[in-house]
């Protein structure tokens, strides 16, 4: 039997987000029809809206579908940037931190060909954002800066981020603010505001792949970067999909009812899982921080071992676990996260994050640790012939 | 698994036979180009996708190896070192000896894998003392052994070549058509890898630089000038441009690449010929052949694709006290370049390889060449 212990990569869908999907698959309508079957279709959109919209303290209005965590990413920040660099102002500067996830590290490298300055915000060991720097950064000339960007917790380390901090220093700057709530969704409370826009992911919530949202304040205009028909506010041209949204609500909706209690039963499997790893493997050492982070991420480098041999050596006793950092065509790169931490390349390539999630149970956390010191002491070996 | 269909297809006969099958794809460049481009090059995305898609079909997991550092130093680091030193390497053979079969090899075994299988047209056969032996394809059209000439006794008890007895490459692609892979028609990689667009002389002069030098004859007489000296191979005809003729009036060929001076000698086609070869970096396919000291009859091979030349290969000690491997055919050996391997054959068997460092020519009637 497998275990899966890679939910931050994707967390199974939940019954009740493929009940929903698949009911509103039913639906034969355009939502943007006129006639009533595009109001049916349209119907089951501004519900998953509205419910949305309710976690949030949000208006429906100021919910945005999108197709997944990425492309809520780059409308979020290139959206602001654009629209905040065309306008009267020419604003340039767009302060982010330095171990922020690939969607944003990409889209703001791709805005420095547009004009854009980027100011990288440095992080420390455990991967918390230098708010000392932040607060400096808005103080000089804080009306040059087009927008900010900031994780709120990070997706391969867990470290939590002091969010809530970081964008009011945004806020009393003047600047719009985008939060990248796509790990910390269903961990820990998020919010519109004081935010200007937030990010967020089905497929890391149990909805289907390929629904996300962006959360983007009322009062703002980021630009489009789809264009088309102008659905939704003109942000986000392109057919609304009525299943995705249902589904995306209905993951939505069972996960808040079901946060509290969910976090600390995770928090109860994640820590014992973390006493036992040390225990097992006294080489590895853990990464992020250890009060600040997100209750289902356990994240540690295994000194001398290649994160690739480990996972392999995990996958081959049906264990799924991820090297946290991105792949290249296949290839586990070096974490950026974990250099920007301040680890050596070598270090930042021997990184394991095992991630729990709603379908996790005691079975899977004993399976994990009476394979890992096998594990390890073979990738230990194979990283010698490297 | 490169994505072809040869690996692809030995995949799927390891399967059969019960293995517990592993597809490794390895990552041999940083910057993997998005889409192959025509028959070159490799290691692409697409290759990588191909490759998986096999691997699907058979059942077996699939993973990405990195060795692009490695690959970077061992192989294409080590073809302009040789290019710059006025030899001519075989990359091909660099990558079996130092990644394939030793850093992807050693990974394996210590990740408790028991064997490299490839879809390399060789065959392995276990003799009557129980010792394993690289022999030819049954296949000679399609015949590797050249390139895994490098391998030596302990590589050769941990590889699989399950193509070796395949009667052609149309039974492969057959094979993989029946079998419902999808690569099944897909073309040939050619060429060196890391170079794609096949320019390999182009390629060298961006990594090295092209300054212009003197071309002259085996007297020293001063027949022009060429654009950059690394890119010339012995044997070389083409690309000279020489505006005087020769004397007899026929064409002339590279005789040797001298990088220090920028200089490449040319001269008649008979000073190509070879009396000798030797070399003292070499490799045994598995146990030393008996009676070297005294000289064995072998067949020696110097290109991938070059016809096999009896001859007469003995140990011997080089001008500088070390051993090496002198290699004297029983005709002339033609256009040979220090750097090319020299592969022994005893019939079928690879018995190993050696560089080739210096070569004797056979003596002439006109100046003979002066290194």
């Amino acid at each position: 039997m497998s275990t899966y212990l890679d939910h931050a990569a994707s967390t199974p869908v939940r019954d009740v987000a493929r009940v929903a999907y698949v009911d509103a698959l039913r639906n034969c309508g355009n939502p943007s029809s006129v006639h009533r079957d595009g109001q049916a279709a349209r119907a089951i959109v501004e519900d998953a809206r509205e419910r949305v919209a309710r976690h949030f303290d949000a208006d429906p209005v100021e919910v945005i579908f999108t197709s997944g965590g990425t492309e809520s990413v780059n409308l979020g920040i290139a959206g602001l940037f654009r629209a905040r660099h065309r306008a009267k102002g020419r604003r340039r500067r767009v302060i982010v931190p330095e171990a922020e996830h690939h969607a944003t590290l990409d889209t703001v490298t791709a805005l420095a060909h547009e004009g854009a300055d980027i100011e990288w915000i440095a992080v420390d060991a455990d991967g918390l954002i230098d708010t000392v720097a932040w607060q400096r950064a808005f103080h000089d000339t804080p009306e040059s800066i087009a927008c900010a960007t900031a994780l709120a917790a990070n997706n391969e380390v867990g470290t939590v981020q002091p969010w809530r901090e970081l964008c009011l220093v945004a806020r009393d700057a003047g600047v719009p603010f985008h939060l990248d709530g796509v790990a910390a969704l269903g961990h820990v409370p998020l919010a519109l505001r004081p935010a200007s826009a937030v990010s967020l992911s089905g497929h890391k919530i149990g909805a289907v792949p390929g629904v996300g949202v962006l959360l983007v304040d009322r009062g703002i205009s980021p630009e489009a970067i789809i264009h088309g028909g102008g659905q939704q506010r003109g942000l986000r041209s392109g057919t609304m999909d009525a299943p995705a949204a249902a589904s995306f609500a209905a993951a939505l909706d069972e996960l808040e009812r079901e946060r509290d209690a969910e976090v600390a039963r995770i928090r109860l499997l994640s820590e014992s899982l973390w006493a036992q790893i040390l225990q097992a493997v006294p080489q590895a050492v853990p990464r992020g921080s250890r009060t600040s982070r997100l209750e289902h991420n356990l994240n540690f480098t295994f000194p001398g071992c290649q994160s690739d041999s480990l996972l392999f050596l995990l996958d081959e006793q049906g264990i799924s676990v991820s090297t946290g950092s991105a792949c290249q065509a296949g290839v586990a790169q070096p974490s950026h996260v974990l250099m920007a931490m301040g680890l050596s390349e070598d270090d930042s390539s021997s990184a394991l994050r095992i991630t729990l999630g709603h379908t996790t149970s005691q079975t899977d956390v004993d399976a994990l640790v009476a394979a890992l010191p096998r594990a390890y002491e073979l990738a230990l070996v194979a990283g010698r012939t490297a | 698994m490169s994505g072809g269909v040869d690996s692809a297809v030995a995949a799927a006969r390891a399967v059969d036979a019960g293995h517990d099958v592993v597809g490794v794809h390895l990552a041999l460049s940083r910057m993997p180009g998005t889409l192959r481009t025509g028959s070159r090059g490799c290691c692409t995305i697409e290759d990588s996708m191909d490759a998986q898609r096999a691997a699907t079909k058979l059942g077996i997991p699939y993973y990405v190896w990195d060795f692009s550092e490695r690959f970077r130093a061992d192989v294409v680091d080590d073809f302009i070192a040789e290019y710059q030193a006025g030899r001519t390497p075989n990359p091909c053979m660099r990558c079996n000896e130092r990644i394939k079969f030793d850093a992807l090899m050693e990974k394996a075994l210590a990740l408790g894998f028991d064997a490299v299988c490839t879809g390399h047209y060789a065959t392995i056969i276990t003799n009557d003392a129980g010792q394993r032996e690289l022999h030819r394809a049954s296949a000679w059209a399609k015949d590797q052994s050249y390139v895994l000439g490098v391998l030596t006794s302990h590589q050769l008890a941990h590889v699989m070549f399950p193509l070796g007895e395949t009667p052609s490459k149309a039974d492969v692609r057959a094979e993989a058509e029946t079998r419902g892979l999808s690569v099944a028609q897909k073309p040939d990689s050619h060429d060196i890898c890391f170079i794609p667009d096949g320019d390999t002389r182009g390629w060298l002069e961006e990594r090295l630089g092209a300054h212009d030098g003197p071309i002259v004859d085996t007297a020293g007489n001063d027949l022009g000038t060429h654009a950059g000296a690394a890119g010339f191979t012995v044997g070389q005809r083409k690309g000279l441009d020489i505006k005087i003729p020769s004397a007899d009036g026929r064409p002339r060929f590279v005789l040797a690449v001298r990088p220090a001076t920028n200089t490449v000698v040319v001269g008649p086609r008979e000073s190509l010929d070879l009396a000798e070869i030797a070399g003292n970096v070499f490799s045994w396919c598995g146990d030393e052949p008996a009676d070297l000291a005294h000289g064995i009859a072998v067949h020696v091979q110097i290109r991938a694709h070059a016809d096999p030349v009896p001859a007469t290969a003995r140990l011997a000690t080089g001008a500088t006290g070390e051993t090496e491997i002198v290699v004297c055919p029983d005709s002339p050996l033609n256009s040979v370049s220090p750097g090319q391997t020299a592969v022994l054959y005893a019939d079928t068997r690879v018995l190993g390889q050696f560089t080739i460092a210096r070569t004797v020519a056979v003596p002439l009637s006109v100046p003979a060449l002066v290194e």
